[in-house]
């Protein structure tokens, strides 16, 4: 909790400081843009933070959604697909090449992030491939009405993704820190072995938790490719494995496994979704904005690492205090 | 006290941990050329004497003097300087590196000149020499990994004299050595104390400090508890100034004399491990039979033990279980059968030590306090409550981290797991290693107390003592072979030996 507690404290000012220099980041559209972007980007965070917390990794993301927006293009323009069909398809490839990745990493026993690797490689390679490395669209098909208001419509003033990011989270929250699967999932991560001695079945506990994050990529990637509406095979989606990542990071995800919570994958990824509004509102050439991402992310990182150091050698010091006393008595 | 020059004095030595008292005024005097043998019980304070002496601690009180001299030990490196060296109970080379680069490691000699490269002309010559004076047959470019572990032991032996140790500590150095290597091991021994090197031999092996020893120093709960000299160090001696007590004392509750004659509850045929795939396995424990499991480490115990509780693959296993055939293939299939492990290595896979003690507890049987999945949290804490009562781990809460508990008490924690069910079958690995006498007999009278209710038990144990203390029956393996089952009538510590070093055949 004190974890979730210092890197919301530091969103807060964080937002203070950019309203105070540039009132207009506090102007409804920003804060509906801001909040588009945290949906769609938070979505498959919580998926690579569940991964995480089984001590794994997943680097394929950014390619598996450049490959299913040009599926779905396809789909949707050419093959004459239907919503309901294509939207199925889409977040079923996606959990069917998870499950790949899982059962090669737990029957296999193969690292995560070979494993994901490749697949970001071969992802890409054959989104490429695919469509002639020619970009993919929707321009303005009719019938596609549903999928445009998921990406860029608004209830009640808020955006879908948003919409769809909280009743997303709700369902994990109580699965990750609630139920016998959430429980599990910490058990395995932070140590398998004794898991296993205790009868959990941890290869289908981590095999499960990739799926899981295929299906959310999937719906991320969905949102994404009707927010740009065009998908161009090489570039889209480029590096947002990396968001997700970071953002589970700075929300207290250990990449050792067996440690994370939700609301902390929350808090990262709206993090560096205002880190890069900040950029945008605050002046600084777009081209610094990886750069000043890289260097908050650090310091939040090294920050925690600091006090936790610190909070150890003290209880330390307690201790030798406590038996000194117990020596002279 | 010797006639001999010391070469090490610790005088008034005292250690407290948080709530324990480690050392209690303990002194050590070491003479040149001299082999003391350390010994006492588990927890009696023999680590701790020797980790202050190696600069891995700090002493609280008490002085410690080489050659006359007061010195301060802060590291390991320092210790090394002054001439001590450590050979350890868990080999600690790295099997990475070639023969050479272990024994130089940390001390690499270095070519003249700028680059300062590593002098490997000269480390191989000089290992080659040191080897040759172990009688090791081994080249020095040899990569670690291929050799034996009594090899790689005298690797290590190799690296203390190489850094010009005086004083060498030996921590149960033949425990995984089979006769013929122990013989060889206590033969360099010897050696070296010819050539004036003194020797601190940590050892459970009787008859090797009867063997050996110049001198034989005992600690008991933390104390001196006496010294014995050369030819009247015999090991009815030892033992009785170790326990400082009747052995029949501590095993309360011991066993009945009106017990199941064996007859199979639980029955385990044709087991052929991975890692003996040439030898089968099988024997059987009555209802409400404890039996025992005895042998050197590395006999093959703790894989019959994994085994049967489905966490490693067999090539061949079958397992009935009051007549009705099993079939196991992981820990689920056990669990669901009511056979439990309480593994050898508590914090690797007995708990998850960041865990805390309602979490660990509730793991296996998770989903009786749920429903729908979800769990359900007033029941869990009142099932971790209850348990922690019924058991009396003594934690302030069941909130508290597993890691924080004393090794009793976690290993509490874990039986605590297992009898959240109705256990059939409950096998302890090594239960008692690294546990203060206290929490040692209220697990062996757990043990007991689950056999008389009827379960049957298994206990892996490399104390002698305690094998002979809690079994009804002890079986005894050599190398990947049952090389014999005694019935409580031919207990007696030489004959379990006997078994335990295939001296037998």
């Amino acid at each position: 909790m004190k974890k979730e507690l210092g890197i919301f404290v530091l969103l807060i000012v964080l937002c203070i400081i950019v309203s105070v220099i540039n009132p207009n980041f506090l102007l409804a559209i920003n804060l509906q843009n801001l909040a588009r972007q945290i949906g769609a980007f938070g979505i498959f965070s919580i998926g690579l933070g569940l991964v995480i917390i089984t001590g794994g990794i997943e680097l394929s993301v950014g390619s598996m959604m450049a490959l299913l927006g040009v599926l779905l293009s396809m789909m949707l323009t050419e093959w004459r697909f239907g919503v309901p069909l294509a939207v199925l398809a889409c977040i079923a490839i996606a959990m069917v090449l998870t499950l790949g990745h899982g059962l090669l990493i737990t029957r296999l026993n193969m690292q995560p992030f070979i494993v994901t690797l490749c697949g970001l490689l071969f992802y890409r390679g054959l989104a490429r491939f695919i469509t002639n490395d020619e970009t993919k669209g929707f321009g303005t098909v009719a019938g596609l009405d549903f999928l445009r208001f998921l990406a860029n419509g608004n209830l009640f003033y808020i955006p879908m993704p948003f919409v769809l990011l909280i009743i997303i989270s709700v369902v994990t929250w109580v699965a990750l820190h609630r139920s016998v699967y959430g429980r599990y999932l910490f058990a395995t991560g932070r140590n398998a072995e004794a898991a296993r001695y205790a009868g959990i079945n941890t290869n289908q506990i981590i095999t499960f938790t990739y799926v899981i994050a295929g299906a959310l990529t999937a719906i991320s990637g969905i949102i994404f490719a009707f927010y740009t509406n065009s998908v161009s095979p090489a570039n889209h989606g480029n590096a947002y494995e990396l968001y997700g990542i970071a953002a589970a990071v700075l929300g207290g995800c250990s990449l050792r496994g067996g440690e994370g919570s939700v609301i902390g994958i929350l808090i990262g990824t709206a993090l560096l979704q205002v880190l890069r509004n900040l950029v945008n509102l605050l002046g600084i050439p777009s081209s610094l904005d990886f750069a000043v991402m890289g260097a908050v992310i650090l310091l939040g990182v090294m920050a925690d690492q600091i006090f936790t150091e610190r909070r150890n050698r003290r209880q330390v010091a307690l201790m030798r205090q406590s038996s000194a006393l117990g020596e002279q008595s | 006290m010797t006639a001999r020059v010391p070469i090490l004095e610790m005088e008034g030595i005292s250690k407290r941990f948080p709530g324990v008292v480690a050392l209690d005024n303990v002194s050590l005097t070491v003479g040149v050329g001299e082999i003391v043998a350390l010994i006492g019980e588990n927890g009696a304070g023999k680590s701790t004497l020797m980790k202050i002496l190696g600069g891995a601690i700090s002493r609280d009180s008490g002085t410690v003097k080489i050659d006359g001299q007061p010195v301060e030990v802060r590291s390991p490196r320092e210790a090394s300087a002054l001439g001590i060296e450590f050979i350890h109970q868990e080999l600690s080379v790295l099997d990475n590196l070639d023969v050479a680069a272990n024994i130089f490691l940390r001390r690499e000699p270095t070519t003249a000149g700028f680059l300062k490269l590593i002098d490997r002309k000269r480390i191989y010559r000089e290992s080659d020499e040191i080897l040759r004076r172990l009688g090791l047959r081994v080249a020095s470019r040899t990569p670690l990994a291929q050799l034996s572990l009594a090899q790689q032991q005298l690797v290590e032996i190799a690296r203390a004299l190489s850094a010009g140790a005086r004083i060498i500590i030996m921590d149960e150095p033949t425990s995984s050595l089979t006769l013929s290597e122990t013989r060889r091991l206590l033969e360099i021994t010897k050696d070296l104390k010819a050539e004036n090197v003194s020797i601190i031999y940590i050892s459970h092996r009787m008859h090797e400090v009867e063997e050996i020893a110049d001198r034989a120093v005992v600690l008991r709960d933390g104390k001196n508890a006496g010294e014995i000299e050369g030819g009247e160090i015999t090991h009815e001696r030892m033992v009785r100034m170790m326990v400082g007590r009747d052995l029949k004392d501590f095993f309360k509750g011991a066993p009945a004399e009106k017990r199941t004659n064996g007859a199979g509850a639980f029955e385990v045929r044709r087991l052929r491990t991975l890692r003996y795939p040439n030898h089968q396995i099988s024997f059987n424990v009555g209802k409400g039979e404890v039996l025992g499991f005895a042998g050197l480490v590395g006999a093959g115990r703790s894989e019959v033990a994994r085994a049967i509780f489905g966490v490693d693959e067999t090539i061949e296993v079958e397992v009935a279980l009051n007549g009705q055939e099993l079939r196991i293939n992981d820990p689920q299939d056990a669990i669901t059968h009511g056979i439990y492990l309480v593994p050898e290595d508590r914090r690797l896979s007995g708990l998850i030590v960041d865990f805390n003690v309602r979490e660990n507890i509730t793991l296996p049987n998770l989903e009786s306090y749920s429903s729908a999945k979800i769990i359900n949290r007033n029941k869990e804490v009142v099932a971790a409550r209850e348990a922690v009562k019924a058991i009396n781990i003594k934690t302030p809460t069941p909130e508290m981290r597993a890691a924080n508990l004393s090794g009793g008490n976690q290993q509490k924690v874990v039986l605590a797991k297992w009898l959240t069910f109705s256990p059939r079958v409950l096998i302890f690995d090594e239960p008692t290693r690294g546990i203060d006498v206290g929490a040692k007999s209220e697990i062996y009278q757990l043990i007991r107390k689950l056999a008389a209710e009827g379960v049957s038990v298994i206990v892996i144990s490399s104390e002698m003592e305690e094998v002979l203390g809690i079994s009804d029956r002890i079986a005894v393996m050599h190398e990947g072979r049952l090389t014999g089952i005694l019935e409580r009538a031919a207990f007696s510590e030489e004959a379990v030996m006997r078994l335990a070093t295939g001296t037998n055949d």
